[in-house]
């Protein structure tokens, strides 16, 4: 929680600047869909925090929800498969993409950073080719199966804001991920891992399922977030679908306190690091600077945030070296 | 006699902390020119804090440092990192060989300063350089050799070779003798020798007394971190050295009976590292016994503990209680296999995590409920195991950071108190520890033993291995030289197997 609070100030310094500054910011149908946006990109970034923690990184978290959202509307509407057939399918293979990534990294000890470098090209390449780079969408069939993303509801007291159904699926997810990391053993363990591998393994820790499993539940969580965006948005392109995802996720989990090199996290930090991202780009369109800018703006916010944060851990480790000086003086 | 050399540098009321842990205090010393100074003390005396000092590796929190002059006269200087102590005329030979294997030997020397001319490296002029420098230290080899070719001894020549090519002064040398043969270490000491006549200053760190009495003409005793005595050549016996090192008489430690009759709990059948080929091994640890493996650096202790934990994959068999040990570390801890690494900073801790975490890591999954932690087990066995450990401050919540490496080691041993190991396996237990812990985590190694457990130990000190194991098994060059009762041991019979000597009463191979 005390990770979390660096940025949990940087957020409400944003907020109150958006809402004092952008036009429109405030209105309810704004909030909704800034709400939204969040809870989808916060399914992305637990998963990509889950392998932060050991040390690792996932690049292929875009193309990986490229690959499950453009399949969800393609084997319902040109395969005509039944939801009930898609779903699992669809998570299932994201889940063997993630097991796949975790066996090249524990057992060929590749290098994270390259095999889900390989994955980004790989997935968003397969789902180009499988779709023959066609727009792939739900032709305004399924309501039912979009409602899970598409759902609102209505909050007593407030008529022009409704609550977004990806909100659900966000908090309990962000939820057993808190509670795995701080009250299971294998939490522990993972979070071990992260911080020391080596001394983890001569603890007795099985680091290698460890790692594997985070990787399995980061592309799990990363194609369920690609089917939650298509329900949401209804049709894509193969060719730019989730592009960059990856990035905001990492930066995300970053901003909220995951350092890169493993062993620490905070799932309050990444919610409100994915908050954080989500408000700065709606402020960004709606004061009307070119949208262009986003990616510079988020780039430096990201970079604040990070030296900011670095400053910070010095400062206290020299403290506590002094304080540690003046104990042993004493 | 001594005061008529001239003072090279000069070091007043120099003291180092690390994190609040005072490493060294109020160190006075005098190096000179022409003089052989040796700096002797327990591990965890605060030797090479002093070493890195003097090298300009570590600055001092507080204290002066002085360099002379081409005229002698002293001046204050700060040595800000290894450059400006090479330029004050000052070099370090580490205890870790720094040579790049790929270069040659006069690249090696060389390496960053290499002669030049017009842009182009001047490959003649290096190796005819190379070749006075390698003659001042009696090395005949060609220059153009690669030093991953050289054996070790070789190695730490050119590494002296290449120290005195930078115009030093003053040498300083750390352990140099801890990785080689009686001979060779006979060598580096004429070296030493002649480079004293020719009026360098010499000063180096050593663990065998022996070799101290023979060359030095001065000799400062640390302990805990402070000067205990500074002894001139003549004045000194053993006996004197000794009590000033630990502040007391060492005595006789207590002799512990195993019974002759206790089950074998842990047998090792032709065991071999699979990353490094060797003779396969096979010896066999009695519940209740303490085994010791003694030997030289590289001698390949370490990988017999890692193997037997299961760290490392290996060929052969490890047997516990009759049934074969298979699988990884993660697999033989939950066997009831305990691994106490050698390099705890790397592999046995996890530094800035608090101590509560550290320790209960191996045994959270046995006090779980359905794989939640369970929040009340967990701090009241992680303050009974502190208790037992005796650490200082017994604080669960202090990261492990800030402990002495007396108490981070406590804090690696006590992991495993909890879960009661049928093995304990500890690689090189008091590195880094100082006098007093060392004593505890005797006991606490002792205790467990006579718990049941079988233990085996790798310790480059001969002290360490007289002193607490019940056996000793001596390795020499990847396999078995010998085995020795702790009553029979001494350390000349035990250096004469580790160095490749014929066993007399156990022939080389009985074992292997």
């Amino acid at each position: 929680m005390k990770r979390a609070l660096g940025i949990i100030g940087i957020f409400l310094a944003i907020l109150v600047f958006s809402i004092f500054f952008a036009e429109n910011f405030t209105t309810g149908i704004n909030l909704m869909q800034l709400t939204n946006r969040t809870a989808l990109y916060s399914v992305l970034a637990l998963g990509a925090a889950l392998v932060i923690v050991t040390g690792g990184i996932d690049l292929s978290i875009g193309s990986v929800v490229c690959l499950a959202g453009i399949m969800t509307p393609w084997l319902l509407i040109e395969h005509e498969w039944t939801p009930w057939q898609v779903i699992p399918t669809v998570l299932a293979m994201s889940a063997f993409i993630g097991l796949c990534h975790g066996l090249l990294i524990t057992r060929l000890k590749l290098q994270p950073f390259l095999v889900t470098l390989c994955g980004l090209l790989l997935y968003r390449g397969i789902a180009r080719w499988m779709t023959g780079d066609q727009s792939q969408g739900f032709m305004g069939e399924y309501g039912d199966v979009r409602a899970i993303a598409l759902a609102k509801f209505s909050i007593p007291g407030l008529t022009d804001y409704r609550l977004p159904a990806t909100v659900i699926p966000a908090l309990v997810l962000a939820i057993l991920i808190g509670l795995f990391l701080s009250r299971t053993v294998w939490g522990r363990w993972l979070l071990a891992t992260g911080r020391n591998e080596s001394a983890a393994r001569y603890s007795g820790v099985p680091t290698a399922w460890l790692v594997t499993g985070s990787y399995v539940a980061c592309s799990l969580l990363a194609g369920f977030g690609g089917m939650l965006f298509i329900f949401d948005i209804g049709s894509a392109q193969p060719s730019d679908f989730g592009n960059f995802y990856e990035l905001y996720a990492i930066a995300a989990a970053v901003l909220g306190g995951c350092s890169l090199r493993g062993g620490e996290a905070s799932v309050v930090g990444v919610l409100f690091g994915v908050a954080t991202l989500r408000v700065l780009q709606n402020t960004i369109t709606l004061a009307g600077y070119s949208s262009q800018i986003e990616f510079a703006v988020v780039g430096g916010v990201l970079l604040l945030g990070v030296a900011a944060d670095e400053l910070i851990r010095r400062y206290a480790a020299r403290r506590l070296e002094r304080a540690g000086a003046v104990a042993a003086r004493a | 006699m001594t005061s008529e050399r001239p003072v090279l540098l000069r070091v007043r009321g120099v003291g180092r902390r690390y994190a609040g842990v005072t490493a060294l205090a109020a160190i006075d010393v005098d190096v000179r020119g022409g003089e052989v100074l040796a700096i002797i003390g327990e591990n965890g005396a605060g030797k090479s804090t002093l070493l890195k000092i003097l090298s300009g590796v570590v600055q001092p929190s507080e204290g002066t440092l002085e360099v002379a002059d081409a005229r002698g006269a002293l001046g204050g200087v700060e040595l800000d990192g290894v450059r400006d102590a090479t330029r004050a005329g000052i070099a370090l030979v580490h205890q870790e060989l720094n040579l790049a294997e790929n270069l040659d030997v006069a690249g090696s020397i060389y390496l960053g300063r290499e002669p030049s001319r017009f842009g182009f490296l001047d490959r003649a002029r290096m190796r005819a350089d190379a070749r006075k420098w390698l003659a001042r230290v009696g090395l005949e080899i060609d220059p153009g050799t690669l030093c991953g070719t050289l054996p070790i001894a070789q190695r730490q020549l050119v590494e002296i070779a290449k120290a005195l090519s930078t115009e030093s002064r003053v040498l300083i040398l750390d352990e140099p003798t801890s990785s080689l043969t009686m001979r060779e270490t006979d060598r580096l000491l004429e070296i030493m020798d002649e480079l004293r006549r020719a009026g360098v200053a010499v000063v180096f760190v050593s663990h065998h007394l022996d070799e101290v009495m023979k060359i030095a003409d001065r000799v400062i005793v640390l302990r805990d971190g402070r000067k205990t005595g500074e002894l001139v050549r003549g004045e000194y016996d053993r006996a004197m050295i000794e009590r000033l090192m630990v502040g007391r008489d060492i005595a006789a430690s207590a002799r512990r009976e195993v019974a002759a009759n206790a089950a074998v709990r842990l047998e090792i059948a032709s065991l071999t590292s699979a990353h490094r080929r060797r003779r396969p091994v096979s010896f066999a640890v009695r519940a209740g016994e303490i085994v010791g493996l003694a030997g030289l650096v590289g001698a390949g202790r370490t990988e017999i503990l890692e193997a037997i934990a299961g760290v490392t994959t290996h060929g052969g068999e490890v047997r516990l209680d009759g049934s074969a040990l298979a699988g990884d570390a993660s697999s033989r801890v939950r066997r009831g296999v305990a691994i106490v690494p050698e390099d705890r900073a790397r592999n046995g801790l996890f530094l800035e995590n608090p101590v509560a975490m550290n320790m209960s890591l191996a045994w959270i999954d046995r006090t779980s409920r359905a794989r939640l932690v369970d929040q009340r087990a967990e701090p009241s066995l992680v303050s009974r195991m502190i208790a037992r450990m005796q650490l200082r401050p017994p604080q669960p919540a202090r990261r492990v950071q800030t402990l002495s490496g007396g108490n981070q080691q406590k804090t690696v041993i006590g992991r495993w108190l909890a879960v009661d190991p049928k093995v304990l396996l500890l690689d090189e237990p008091t590195r880094g520890v100082d006098v007093g812990a060392r004593a505890e985590i005797h006991a606490e190694v002792r205790r467990l033993a006579e718990a049941g457990s079988a233990v085996v130990f790798a310790s480059s000190e001969l002290e360490e291995v007289l002193l607490l194991a019940d056996r000793i098994i001596v390795m020499h060059d990847g396999a078995i030289a010998g085995e020795l009762a702790a009553h029979e041991a001494t350390e000349v019979a035990i250096m004469h197997l580790a160095t490749g000597g014929a066993a007399h009463a156990h022939p080389t191979g009985t074992h292997a």
